[in-house]
Formats: structure tokens, C-alpha cells, sequence
């Protein structure tokens, strides 16, 4: 099901926002200009809605966002753990059309 | 050497344990029974442990500190659990009768019990002469917790306290009397300080110098009488008919060995008391050991505890059947600071050694004196004083303990280093150098542990003990465990993360350098790669508000922020924020509480008052937080950046304004320091005290920065912590007016902001940095560096662009946009869910939850 989201612009380069697609909390992150990943807001870890509100990074190659509540780091494209091989959470495929913001997934 | 067979017993046979005994739980009794549990004796024995004392071993040798922390627990070294765990029994308020010996038994207090080997770890007791009037209730010894305990007691109705006795103990009394504020008096029979330890030269630069501190000395005098006083309690009276008024009276006149129990029992003691022992540790009857300070060895007593760690772990040895084990004597250097004058004292400190040489060294400008004394053909290293300034002292005793020959001018050891004198190399050192002496810790145990993974100091303290008795050997060991990490081509990495080969400090630098305003600048030209991660970002966000004080919600800054940061809150558990607006010094009128009631109330916000002065509101949805604000920015509050790492509270007592004690305006200065440096971001948070009189209940000492009102301005301290990591803060500078206060701590907060790590507080930074505190006030207040006034004018910056970002925030509608909780619906997030707790809310648990959704679904 594809979904719009919102306009590009409306996320700052190097921060997330959250969407609500498809009843589900789905955190977005906007990494460079034109570069969009999208995962699962919920944070297993401490069971809260967050994970839009950590901060981006990067791991020999691998994009990630690190939780802002106890720091464990989740793989942008395919919303690995990477401090916690047993834990993965959905990730979801993001779309870029005229300057806005879907969710194909 | 391991025998299967111990004293006749089979130690196969678990059956047929018997009992060992150690009478006496001091430092040196416990630390036998650490060695013994390092030999796993207690596979072979029941072990039982005797103290007449309540409490369990403590650290005698910090007892001093005692004074500023009043809290036995940190001065505690036995660990119960432990005791627990390896089944060792401690008898504690049991003191220990006689021990009948045909038949192997010890006749207790409380009971009777067998054993097989004993341990007699009975310590000593201190010397009291015996002079007419030494009973009064005002006279005291230094010794234990309890007599420490009377003094402070009896030093609350006193004005003047005299020491008896000029030696290390009584000056360490001294010192305590004087922090307890007590016109100090010390009296010596000898004509100078520190007899056994110093020279005539150092004892009198000693003298000079702790009597330009206040203490009154007096020496070579014969104290006769003790009786009632005119003035005060107590009057002194000496051989020389000279009198001397005081209050109280602590005796420091030397130990004498507690050997009561051998003497009832019949082993052999010296002619003047002592239990004698030979080189294995044994009495004259060969079941029963004798160690520490109640021993006597080659008719010698020793009082530190170095020694009596070796004989424990000797004795342990022994009895574990490792007999080539054995104690042969001890180095009795020493290296202290007493009422803050280093003084050093290694081996022959009087040049007694027939034909020896003495080298001296004296600089009465800045009150140093040194002396080293050589053999006759000066190739060896006898012995060594130091007086105000010991920081050869490690490299001085390297050379004692090691036999290592002198250079060709030995002189050249102590003479002011103006080309660097050739100071011993790590890699010189032999590797039997003994690095630490409370634990005796060799080089090369050191070097194998470093082999062995353990790369850090904490590491190395765990696996060897070194430096975890009296400390002072912490450099040397931080210096072997650097060395032998080089050795094995493991580079020392203080990299800020792997995106910059900068260390926090060298990127502040460049970043101020080239002006640097945003990330992408920084690590397009510093770093690799063009992303980052959570760890550089973070603290190259803080450096950049540290030096030009931006709006942090800038686009530019805002994915540097941590959430906190970025939404202006401190994040909980449940993803809600908690709100703390600034309430300078703590002062607030009753219409600005009745405004953070009205808000708490209206947005159903859990109320609590923070230990720095400040009320804190939690549970505010992200989407609330602007609505919150708008309302307390209106009635003129704003941001109390508690979410930051930056400047947090100053607190304050309520000062001279209406306090009876007060000596100065604590709140008025509290106020003004917080509004100077609110907005200041740092490597970490930091915090702030002024109490206005000397009761201190503003709690100064455990802050980053401690300002204490005096009758003649404000002392300043500095580098305490409260917390995780508790220390208490240095005495920086006394009596500052106002103005130079503020300069000192401008200077402090730029310099700290210059140089530490990521995430260091001051406490610990100052813990790291060469020369400490010594060092610090050279930048400070001498202005070593030549950078104070830049120093002060980076700070200026940084007040100059002070905002407050919650009213930026708010007039801001396009940043208002980020505290919804989604880009595309109105809606909140539905996880945020509460439960009533003693009459307020708190974040609902799984299973409450849970619960409540399937009560909505119904």
C-alpha cells in the first residue's frame, strides 16, 4: 500500500519525524538531501514510541539510528539491531515523487 | 611449593577441618585474611576471625580524612559478603583472653575454641606518658574512629587544641584540629619535627612552613604537669617552667605493640614489649603467627602498614606450605603530605652510614629542601630528604630500592630540573622494582597483567591491587602500565569515536581556530566520511555552542542535538518530557509558584522539587510542550536548560539576609552567577553552590564550583561532585572580593571547556590533569599559560549571545511544527498512557496498560 507521507521539506536534513501509516507508528529519517529511510517508531528496547527522536550515524558503512532512551543502534535500511542480533524491527520502503514523501510498503 | 600435608593434618580429608584463628581485624588482620583466601586456605580450614572492636577493618591510614567526610563506610575495607562467601566467621565484639596452649585452645569473652593455627594480628596501642593529669576527660589519642569521634565532639566547646608529640602522627592530628578550627598547638621534646623521618635542615623548613599556616610549635620541651586552666580547660606545664593554656589535649607520642595476650600466654617478647617472630612470621611456638605492628622483628617494631601486609602475606604463604616465602625486613621510606607540606624521607634520611655523602639542596624562596645521601664513592644511593616538594621522591627511591647505580653527579637527582635532570626512565627500571608497597607490586606484575588484556588502570588495580592502598604510587603505575601498552605496540587511543583521529580537546581547538560554525564543515574537513554518529555529533554540537552560543534548533545544529536538546525537555521512560523551568538561586515569589501549580494542574503534569532548588514537572506530551511553555514564558519564567549538558542550578542557602549565622549575601551572589553563566555549554552539566557562612548548607563543596562566604569575601572551591562518584571540592583560592571571584571561575568554566573529554566532569578532569590542583591555579590565578584573558573573553561571547531557546522556540512556527507528535495527523501517540499514584500520575507498566486498553476496547 503506498502512502503519502508529507512534503520533503518538512523534515530537516539529519532528523527524523514520525508518520502514522497504515495505524502504525513509523519513524522517518531524512539523511542527506534526497536520501529517506523509514522504520518502526516503537523501540523494543523500552517500549516507548522514539525512535524518530534519535540520532542518526553511521557504522563502518551501515546507517543507523541510535535510541534516544538507552542508545541501541538499529540498521536505516533494514531495521537491524546492531548491538542486539536477536532483535529486528520492520523496516519499510520510502518514495520519493515530486519533492514528497511516500511509504511503499 | 604446595605440600599436601600441613602441620601433621590431611588436607584431603575435608572431614577433619580444623580451625585457624586470626585475633584481630585491622588492616593488617584483614589483609591476612585476604591472603588467605588468595591461598585457598579456607579449602583446608575453618576460618575464624577475632575483634574486640564493633566495627570491621578500616582504612587507618586515611582515618584523617574521617574529618571531611564523618562517613566510616568509605574508610571500610571489609566486604561482608565476601567474608560470607568464603565461610569466614567474624566474631566481632569479642575480645580475646588467653590462648592455652598445650591444648591448643582460645579462651574468648564469649566462648572457647580450638584451633590449629593462630594468627595473632593484635596491632598496637598509642604511647600516653605517663604524666600527672593525662586522664582528664579533655585529653585524647589519635587512633580510631571513636577517639576521633570525642575530639570533634569536645573541639565544639573548645578554642585551643595542643598536640603532644611532632612526629608524622601528631602532625596529622594537628592538622585535624586545625580543620576543626582550633587554634593549633603542636609540642615536641625534640628539638625538631619529624625526628625519625627528617633531618635538622627539613624538620626546621617543616617548622618555618606549617607555622606560616597558623600552627604554633613548640619544641624541645619536657611536658611535667597536666592541670585545671585559668582560660581555658586544660594548663600545660614544662620542665623549663613554662606553661602552655589549652582546651583539649591529643596525645601523639608513638605506638607500643599490643602484645597482652602473648604476654599472658607465655610466648617470647622483646625487652620492651613486642611479640618476637622470626623470618617465616613464627612465634616461639611454631602453631602461632604474630603480624603487623604487634611483632617484633630483628628487635624491630614496624609502624606503617606496608610491612605488615608483606607479613601477612608471608604468614599465609607459610601456612599454605610455601615456605621459601619470607619476610626480611621492610623499606620504611615514606612519602606524605602533612597539613599540605610534602615531605619525603627515604632509607639513611641522617647520613649515619659511615663515611657517606650528603647532598643538599636548599631554595628559601620557594621553601624547598632536598637532600640525598650517597655512598662513599657515591655510586649508591643511601638515603633521601625532601622537604616541599617530593616529586623526585619515586624516581629517588627507584634508586634506593634497586641498588641502581647514581649518575656520575649524583647532585644533579635534585638539583631544579632547568635542562631536565636525567630522570630514571621507566625502561630502566629492573623488573623486581617494587611499584606499589602497600600491596607489593612488582614491575613485572605489572607488565604481565598488562600482557595478560588488563589495559587500563582500573584493570590493573583489579587484577594486582596496585595503587589501592595508599595511592601514592598512581603515577608511576599509570606511567609502567603506558610503557609496557607502547611496548606492545597498542597505541593509546583517545580518539573522539571513528569518524575523527582528534581528541575532544584537539577538535575545540580547531573548531575555534577555524571558526567552524556547523557539523558538515567540520567533518568535511576534520573527519571521515560526511554522516557521523551519535557520539561525535553530540560533542561537536556542544563545542560549537560552547564557542558561539548559536540557537541549537538552527537547521543546521538541530540533528546534532540529543532528543533532549532537540526538544527542550529531559526525555523519561515513556517517551513524555519533563519541564524545569530556571528559578535562579533557588528564589521564587509566591505568584511564580502559584503560575507552575496552575500549569502543572492544567496540563496534568507529576510535580516534584529537585535537589538543586527547582521544581520539575514530568509527564508533558511532546505535543503539550510548547502550550506549557508559552504559558510560563509569559509570566516571565525561562528555560532552566536542565535538559542540557550545560550550566544547571546554583543553589544557595538562605544567606546574611535573614539567616542569624550569615556572613554574606549567598542568594544575591547565587543569583548573579547564575544568570552569568546560564546557557553555558560544556563538556558536561554543571552545578553550582554558595553558602553564605562556614556551616555550608548550600552544600558548595560537592559542586563543579563551591563559593564559601568568609568575615574577608568568599572562598572559592572547586572540581567537587555530588552523585555517582562523590569527591569533595578543593579549596581553590580564600577571601576573594566579588570581582576577582568571577574572573577566577570565567577562567575555570573556559579552561575546563578547553580541555576535558566528552562527558568529563570537573571532578574528573581535574583528577586526570598532570599537577592537579596545583597546576590548575598556575592557569588560573598565576596565568601560567598567558590565556586568562582569553579565557575571560570567550566567556564573554558566550553571556553576550545568551537566548532563552524555549521563547525563541515559541515565536519560531515553523520549529513549532517538530512537536507533533506526527508529521501527518493530529493525533497523539497513544502508548502514553498513566495511572494515579499517591495522588499524581506516573507512566502506566506493561500489564497496567495492557489492562487499560482492553478496558477501552470494552
Amino acid at each position: 500500500m503506498i502512502e503519502r507521507i508529507c512534503k520533503l521539506n518538512d523534515i530537516t536534513i539529519n532528523t527524523g519525524v514520525v508518520a502514522l501509516y497504515n495505524e502504525k507508528q513509523v519513524a522517518i529519517f531524512r539523511v542527506s538531501d534526497t536520501e529517506i529511510y523509514a522504520i518502526d517508531n516503537f523501540d523494543p528496547f523500552s517500549h516507548a514510541n522514539i525512535l524518530s527522536r534519535g540520532i542518526i550515524g553511521q557504522d563502518q558503512g551501515q546507517l543507523f539510528v541510535a535510541s534516544p532512551l538507552y542508545k541501541q543502534r538499529f540498521n536505516l535500511q533494514s531495521g537491524q539491531c546492531l548491538d542486539d542480533e536477536d532483535v529486528k524491527i520492520n523496516a519499510y520502503e520510502t518514495k520519493i515523487i515530486d519533492q514528497e514523501i511516500y511509504i511503499d510498503a | 611449593m604446595y605440600s599436601q600435608y600441613i602441620f601433621g593434618i590431611n588436607l584431603e580429608n575435608c572431614c577433619m577441618k580444623k580451625n585457624l584463628v586470626i585475633v584481630g581485624n585491622g588492616m593488617v588482620g584483614h589483609h591476612f585474611v585476604q591472603q588467605a583466601i588468595k591461598e585457598k586456605l579456607s579449602e583446608h580450614y575453618h576460618i575464624h576471625v577475632f575483634s574486640e572492636e564493633a566495627v570491621p577493618a578500616y582504612d587507618r591510614v586515611q582515618l584523617s580524612s574521617y574529618f571531611k567526610h564523618f562517613d566510616l563506610a568509605q574508610l571500610n575495607l571489609v566486604d561482608l559478603e565476601q567474608y560470607q562467601q568464603e565461610k569466614i566467621m567474624l566474631h566481632q565484639n569479642d575480645l580475646v583472653t588467653s590462648i592455652d596452649r598445650e591444648n591448643k585452645i582460645i579462651n574468648t569473652q564469649n566462648t572457647q575454641l580450638a584451633y590449629e593455627i593462630l594468627v595473632l594480628a593484635t596491632g598496637s596501642y598509642p604511647f600516653v606518658p605517663p604524666i600527672p593529669g593525662h586522664q582528664h576527660e579533655n585529653c585524647f589519642v589519635y587512633r580510631t574512629i571513636s577517639d576521633l569521634d570525642a575530639i570533634t565532639q569536645s573541639a565544639k566547646k573548645s578554642k585551643v587544641g595542643v598536640v603532644v608529640g611532632g612526629g608524622l602522627l601528631g602532625l596529622e592530628a594537628a592538622n585535624a584540629l586545625m580543620n576543626l578550627g582550633l587554634e593549633t598547638h603542636v609540642v615536641e621534646f625534640a628539638p625538631q619535627l619529624m625526628g625519625i623521618q627528617l633531618d635538622v635542615d627539613g624538620g626546621s623548613l617543616l617548622r618555618k612552613k606549617i607555622e606560616s599556616l597558623g600552627v604554633h610549635v613548640h619544641t624541645s620541651k619536657n611536658t611535667k604537669n597536666i592541670s585545671a586552666g585559668d582560660q581555658h580547660t586544660l594548663k600545660i606545664e614544662f620542665a623549663d617552667d613554662s606553661q602552655l593554656e589549652t582546651d583539649i589535649i591529643v596525645f601523639s607520642a608513638g605506638i607500643r605493640p599490643q602484645d597482652q595476650l602473648a604476654k599472658v600466654s607465655q610466648l617470647d617478647l622483646g625487652e620492651r614489649g613486642g611479640i618476637v617472630i622470626d623470618n617465616a612470621c613464627k612465634t616461639s611456638d611454631e602453631n602461632i603467627f604474630a603480624i603487623g605492628e604487634c611483632a617484633l622483628w630483628d628487635q624491630r617494631i614496624f609502624g606503617l602498614v606496608a610491612p605488615g601486609y608483606t607479613m601477612a602475606s608471608v604468614a599465609a604463604s607459610q601456612i599454605a606450605g610455601n615456605l621459601e616465602k619470607t619476610f626480611d625486613g621492610a623499606d620504611m621510606s615514606t612519602k606524605l603530605k602533612l597539613l599540605g607540606v610534602e615531605v619525603g624521607s627515604i632509607g639513611d634520611a641522617h647520613a649515619r652510614t659511615d663515611k657517606s655523602l650528603a647532598y643538599t639542596y636548599m631554595n628559601p624562596r620557594e621553601q624547598v629542601y632536598k637532600k640525598i645521601v650517597t655512598s662513599s664513592d657515591g655510586k649508591k644511593l643511601l638515603g633521601a630528604v625532601l622537604v616541599g616538594d617530593t616529586s623526585d621522591y619515586n624516581n629517588l627511591l627507584q634508586f634506593y630500592l634497586n641498588d641502581m647505580p647514581l649518575p656520575a653527579e649524583p647532585e644533579c637527582l635534585i638539583l631544579p630540573s632547568m635542562d631536565g635532570a636525567p630522570s630514571l626512565g621507566i625502561h630502566a627500571l629492573p623488573d623486581t622494582a617494587q611499584i606499589c608497597s602497600c600491596y607489593s607490586v612488582s614491575k613485572s606484575d605489572i607488565s604481565q597483567a598488562v600482557n595478560n588484556g588488563a589495559h587500563t588502570i582500573s584493570d590493573i588495580k583489579k587484577c594486582t591491587n596496585a595503587s589501592t592502598g595508599c595511592g601514592g604510587c598512581a603515577q608511576l603505575v599509570k606511567d609502567v602500565v603506558n610503557h609496557e601498552l607502547t611496548q606492545l605496540g597498542i597505541a593509546v587511543n583517545n580518539n573522539l569515536c571513528e569518524h575523527f583521529s582528534y581528541t575532544r580537546q584537539e577538535l575545540y581547538h580547531l573548531i575555534r581556530v577555524n571558526e567552524f560554525k556547523n557539523f558538515t564543515d567540520v567533518i568535511t574537513q576534520l573527519g571521515d566520511g560526511t554522516v557521523g554518529c551519535h557520539i561525535c555529533k553530540p560533542a561537536i554540537g556542544s563545542i560549537l555552542s560552547s564557542c558561539w552560543n548559536e540557537y541549537v534548533l538552527k537547521d543546521e545544529l538541530a540533528g546534532l542535538q540529543e532528543t533532549n536538546d532537540f526538544f527542550l525537555g529531559n526525555i523519561q521512560k515513556d517517551g513524555t518530557y519533563s519541564v524545569v523551568p530556571r528559578i535562579a538561586g533557588g528564589e521564587i515569589t509566591p505568584e511564580k509558584l502559584m503560575v507552575l501549580g496552575e500549569t502543572a494542574k492544567e496540563f496534568n503534569l507529576y510535580t516534584k522539587i529537585t535537589g538543586g532548588q527547582r521544581v520539575d514537572l514530568f509527564g508533558a506530551r511532546l505535543e503539550h510542550l510548547p502550550h506549557i511553555w508559552k504559558k510560563l514564558i509569559d509570566a516571565g519564567f525561562e528555560t532552566g536548560h536542565a535538559y542540557a549538558k550545560s550550566l544547571r542550578t546554583v543553589k544557595s542557602c538562605v544567606g546574611s539576609t535573614w539567616c542569624r549565622y550569615g556572613v554574606d549575601d549567598s542568594v544575591g551572589l547565587a543569583i548573579n552567577l547564575e544568570h552569568r553563566y546560564k546557557g553555558l555549554r560544556a563538556p558536561h552539566k554543571l552545578k553550582l553552590g554558595v553558602s553564605g557562612c562556614t556551616r555550608e548548607c548550600a552544600e558548595a563543596q560537592s559542586k563543579d564550583v563551591g563559593v564559601i562566604a568568609t568575615e574577608n569575601g568568599w572562598n572559592l572551591y572547586v572540581c567537587g561532585n555530588g552523585g555517582m562518584r562523590p569527591r569533595h571540592a578543593d579549596l581553590f583560592a580564600t577571601d576573594l572580593d566579588e570581582e576577582t571571584l568571577i574572573k577566577y571561575i570565567d577562567r575555570f568554566f573556559m579552561f575546563y571547556t578547553r580541555t576535558a573529554d566528552k562527558l568529563q566532569r570537573t571532578s574528573v578532569w581535574m583528577e586526570k590533569m598532570e599537577g592537579g590542583i596545583e597546576y590548575l591555579r598556575e592557569v588560573i590565578i598565576q596565568d601560567s599559560l598567558g590565556i586568562a584573558q582569553q579565557l575571560e573573553d570567550e566567556m564573554q561571547i558566550v553571556i553576550q549571545n545568551y537566548q532563552c531557546e524555549w521563547k525563541t522556540t515559541i515565536e519560531n512556527s515553523d520549529k513549532l511544527k517538530r512537536f507533533n507528535h506526527f508529521i501527518n495527523s493530529s493525533k497523539g501517540d497513544d502508548n502514553i498512557v498513566f495511572v494515579q499514584e499517591r495522588d499524581q500520575i506516573r507512566p502506566a507498566n506493561i500489564n497496567e496498560k495492557q489492562t487499560i486498553k482492553y478496558q477501552e476496547v470494552n
